[in-house]
């Protein structure tokens, strides 16, 4: 967002105390005693002797105290006083109270995510089993409901495990090849529709019609519950797989992949084209009309709406120059240019808050410009800049719309091979994943969101973190 | 030993390295101008002007299958212009009151360690994604909403320009609230010792003297949130409309430019079709405005600025 | 047989706190009904701070504890009842700088009678606007401009509207911070003299940081010390026969 500057100085509601005197203390200084300083002929009102006007007037009513008949505009602007301090704190537990009630609703839909179900199983390990490993997770089920009968019906019975059994029996295979011959009960990660049915999301009090899963399936999901054959684990799927057709299998691997590669090409391009930017305009360029049109057109950038930044990725990087569509590199050059002038701007502030004394000390002892603003500014100026720096990744990390422009759409799967390989990024996951139906889906977008805006976090605390260490404040 | 100080290779090559970069800006802006320019101008071969200004049809794909040409008259853009100031007036209306206020209380109201507290709790609502708002609004807010309208009898739709508009709102209210708060405090201290002196009370104080005062700064902000709005994707994206409708009812489903452009871009269609060039053409309507929207409102700020300082 | 003159307002014990730090130590001083009162001192004597304990203004500035009494005709102005909103139009205040608002020059004096609710009727406001420029000595200056913003006026005809603006809500009391000390000599000369007209009808408590000054204008003088009220008396007697070796080193110009 852009964050456009209006006053540098904050000038406080309330009146500043005047400078404080340089008091010694109390009762400092001589030892003069302090006089009665009522002139001898003035008459203090409690030193008359007649009673009089004073104690007459102290009948008359203060006009200093209104009473409420007495003084209904007075009681008016009290009532709009109170009132408008009330809108503020309105005003402000609504916006609270919105954010409230969205993460809340983010959190409670998304923490099951981070959970899987498993459903223990005997599996034999057969030799045949290399050709189908799957074949032994349907035998297993066969054996241990043998009153199912019908292809529709063992069907169902099958999809209640979910398809990524097979890699997990052939890793398991392949780690310790002594299980041949042998039976093991193993722990298979259940179908997405199983899961959702541990989880509760499933039940029959919705009628049948309106279900993934038809009454006999909870039937026996009911049934292997009973045998304990069922428990909830470390999703760690979702931290160690790409996209994928099913839920169960689902995971931000890849897209944090993307983002990680598109940030880093992003930060490579914008930070040194930034920073220099910058140097030049704040350092070096003359102050004419064409620098002002500079700093104007800067200023417009940042407050560019990011799509428009899409567009122009989507013209000139694939269109013009032909690089591949939704690679992580053209993602990073159009996120460059959007980030530029947010850390041409921290960068020139940054510059900006350096007492000139310190360059002017450089060049007196016989430093170039150049060496005084290598060797002086840009250092001093760095907690500054990686600040900014920091702010701007923070941008570019949360941006969707300029990728989905770019063509970052596709299923992804695999974690990008290099920044030339197609790729996507959380943000945009998060896009996709919302438009399934799945509930599983539904649970992983929520969860991914949380991750989300754990990273931002972290990434806007390091900002912070930094801009109070490194500090520095010019006397 | 005075000899003049040549300028080493090393800095000269350093020089030219710094006015590249800073020409590289440059070419961003012309080259965004440039590119989005080119394409919609090929797209206005295709689409006369007018059409595209002011007709009131607005299905691309039914130009598609029709003809290449697209001049069916498909791509009347008025319905997708009144959609997006539909959802950002109502972006607007939550937000400019929230933000105001807000910005009031704790420039004039709240004591140093509520400002400390609510200030970075804003950049924290400030820095969520738009996407998290989007689904917020899509999955959850929009679905609330046409339960309570049936509740009540007032049909509302799943996708309702409201329910997109209010969650933009939402989101805009750190923006407002920060640039107001800036703008607030620029206005000095002896304006309010002043009206304070006369027996103004507190509120009085800010509405006659403060807010009359920052008015200029409060206009540029209002400026740029709503040029914000207008260039805001996700959230309509997700939670609005997908289908061009001429409507004023806050409650029925509208379409949005970037929505649109998003359709546009991210269909299996090659590029160069009629679709994508619509694309640029709403792209280039879109920066523009916001263009002229940017700089009227730093124009106004900066004058305000220079009164004060 | 001496005139008795009596006491508009009257300090009994003050002592002001910012925080821990004490800025005024137990202050006692009557303050005389329609005569000038000027408070002289070197700087961060405190004299500021006691001219706002008299309006209650130090209570917009935070950790700001006011201890002692401030009486206006005999009423503690600090008491719980009082409103410090109705005190300040009772009491009006002129600042150092020139502050009018950025509106114009009738809308500057017509602020406090339209919050106060103190006519009824356009009429009459344009009486109550005309009035107090007068009095303040700039009427003829801007009688055909009031519709022109108070800031395009200069330095000197600003304080002058500002002094407007503080009598439209009819004080008793005009408590004026350093008015001159931004004007050139020759406004600063035009507004001492307007104090010289306004004292008739108000009583004036101006603090300065020429001594010269308070010695044209005032009848009676206070020096301030380091938060103390070393003397006060008429301001003849103070400076041409001070009681206190602080004050005449003052006056003397030993330091400042």
């Amino acid at each position: 967002m852009s964050k456009v500057k209006f006053s540098k100085s904050r000038k406080s509601a309330h009146l500043s105390p005047p400078p404080f005197f340089k008091g010694e203390g109390q009762g400092g200084g001589g030892q003069i005693p302090v006089d009665n300083l009522s002139s001898p002929h003035l008459a203090s009102p409690l030193s008359r002797g007649e009673g009089s006007r004073w104690r007459g007037a102290r009948k008359i009513k203060n006009p200093l105290i209104a009473k409420r008949k007495a003084a209904p505009l007075l009681a008016r602007r009290k009532r709009r006083e109170n009132r408008f301090r009330f809108y503020g704190i309105l005003a402000i537990a609504f916006a609270f109270g919105f954010l409230g009630i969205l993460l809340c609703n983010i959190i409670s839909s998304g923490y099951s995510a981070f959970a899987e179900t498993r459903i223990r199983l005997p599996i034999t390990f057969s030799a045949g089993m290399t050709e189908d490993y799957f074949g032994a997770v349907r035998e297993s089920l066969k054996n241990h409901f043998p009153e199912v009968h019908g292809k529709p019906e063992l069907f169902r019975l099958y999809a209640l495990i979910s398809r990524d059994a097979e890699m997990q029996l052939k890793d398991m295979l392949a780690a310790n090849p002594g299980l041949l011959g042998k039976t093991e009960e193993v722990w298979l990660k259940a179908s997405s529709d199983a899961d959702m049915y541990f989880k509760g999301r499933i039940t029959k009090n919705t009628a049948e019609a309106y279900r993934k899963l038809s009454d006999h399936q909870l039937d026996w999901l009911e049934f292997l519950a009973s045998e304990k054959r069922m428990k909830k684990t470390f999703n760690s799927t979702f931290f160690s797989a790409g996209d994928s057709r099913e839920p169960e299998r689902a995971g931000i691997l890849s897209s944090m992949a993307g983002s990680l590669l598109t940030i880093l090409c992003c930060m490579l391009t914008a930070f040194p084209l930034g920073v220099m930017t910058a140097v030049y305009l704040e350092e070096f360029a003359a102050k004419n009309w064409i620098t002002a049109i500079l700093e104007v057109n800067i200023n417009n950038l940042a407050a560019v709406p990011s799509i428009i930044f899409g567009l122009l990725g989507l013209a000139v990087y694939i269109g013009f120059f032909g690089l591949p569509r939704s690679s992580s590199l053209v993602g990073g050059l159009t996120l460059a240019l959007l980030i530029l002038p947010i850390i041409v701007i921290a960068t020139r502030n940054s510059l900006r808050s350096i007492p000139p004394s310190i360059k002017d000390a450089a060049i007196a002892l016989g430093a170039s410009k150049m060496q005084s603003v290598l060797h002086h500014s840009i250092p001093l100026a760095m907690p500054g800049i990686i600040t900014g720096t920091i702010l701007g990744i923070a941008r570019a990390m949360g941006e969707t719309a300029p990728l989905l422009m770019i063509g970052m759409v596709a299923f992804i799967a695999d974690v990008p091979r290099n920044i030339l390989s197609p790729a996507t990024a959380l943000p945009v996951q998060i896009f996709l994943w919302s438009d399934s139906p799945e509930a599983g889906f539904a649970e992983r977008t929520s969860a991914a969101i949380m991750m989300l805006i754990l990273f931002l976090a972290i990434i806007n605390g390091a900002a912070i973190f930094l801009r109070k260490k490194f500090e520095v404040k010019w006397s | 030993m005075f000899s003049p100080h040549h300028k080493s290779h090393f800095e000269k090559l350093l020089h030219i390295l710094l006015i590249f970069s800073t020409g590289i800006s440059i070419l961003i802006t012309v080259s965004i101008i440039a590119s989005v320019l080119f394409e919609a101008l090929k797209f206005f071969k295709l689409v006369p002007l007018a059409d595209f200004l002011f007709g009131f049809k607005w299905s691309p794909q039914i130009a598609l299958t029709a003809d290449q040409g697209g001049s069916s008259g498909a791509f009347g853009a008025v319905p997708v212009f009144l959609g997006t100031l539909l959802i950002t007036t109502i972006a607007l209306i939550v937000a400019v009151p929230a933000g105001l206020f807000s910005a009031i209380y704790i420039s004039e109201y709240a004591s140093s360690r509520m400002r400390g507290i609510i200030k970075p709790a804003l950049e924290i609502l400030a820095g969520i994604p738009s996407v998290v708002y989007g689904y917020f609004a899509a999955v959850a807010f929009a679905p609330f909403l046409k339960h309570m309208g049936e509740r009540i009898g007032i049909p509302i739709a799943a996708e309702s320009a409201f329910a997109a508009g209010f969650v933009m709102g939402i989101m805009i209210i750190p923006f407002i609230m920060s640039l107001s708060d800036d703008v607030m405090n620029a206005v000095p201290a002896s304006l309010r010792a002043a009206s304070l002196g006369l027996g103004a009370t507190h509120s009085e104080t800010v509405v006659k003297v403060v807010i009359p005062a920052a008015l200029p700064g409060i206009m540029g902000a209002v400026l740029l949130a709503i040029s914000r709005g207008l260039g805001e994707t996700m959230i309509v994206v997700m939670a609005a409309g997908l289908t061009a409708n001429l409507t004023l009812n806050p409650f029925s489903s509208v379409t949005t430019v970037t929505a649109q452009m998003v359709t546009l871009l991210t269909g299996d269609q090659e590029f160069g079709s009629s679709k994508t060039l619509a694309a640029f053409a709403l792209g280039l309507s879109l920066f523009l405005t916001t263009l002229a929207l940017n700089v009227i409102a730093l124009m106004i700020v900066k004058k305000y600025r220079e009164q004060y300082e | 047989m001496t005139v008795m003159s009596e006491t508009r307002m009257q300090a009994k014990n003050l002592n002001l706190f910012y925080g821990t730090k004490q800025a005024l130590f137990d202050i006692n001083m009557d303050i005389e009904r329609n005569k000038v009162t000027a408070m002289i001192g070197p700087s961060g004597c405190g004299k500021s701070s006691f001219l706002r304990c008299l309006n209650r203004m130090n209570d917009t500035i935070l950790n700001c504890v006011v201890k002692g009494q401030v009486l206006l005709d005999g009423y503690d102005i600090y008491a719980k009842a009082v409103d410090p909103v109705l005190l300040r139009a009772k009491i009006g205040m002129v600042f150092q700088k020139p502050n009018p608002f950025p509106k114009s020059i009738y809308d500057n004096v017509a602020y406090g009678p339209r919050i106060h609710g103190l006519t009824r009727n356009k009429g009459e406001l344009d009486g109550v606007v005309k009035d107090s420029l007068k009095k303040a000595g700039l009427w003829r200056e801007v009688k055909d401009r009031l519709k022109d913003s108070g800031t395009s006026l200069s330095g000197g005809q600003q304080q002058r509207l500002c002094i407007a603006r503080a009598i439209a809500v009819n004080p008793e009391v005009i408590l004026m911070d350093e008015p001159c000390s931004a004007l050139d000599p020759i406004a600063t000369a035009i507004i001492e003299e307007l104090i010289g007209n306004l004292k008739a009808n108000y009583t004036i408590v101006i603090v300065t940081h020429s001594m010269q000054q308070a010695a044209r204008i005032s009848e009676r003088t206070a020096f301030f010390h380091l938060g103390k009220l070393l003397e006060y008396g008429d301001t003849r007697d103070i400076f041409n026969r001070p009681k206190h070796e602080k004050t005449e080193g003052y006056i003397n110009g030993r330091f400042g």
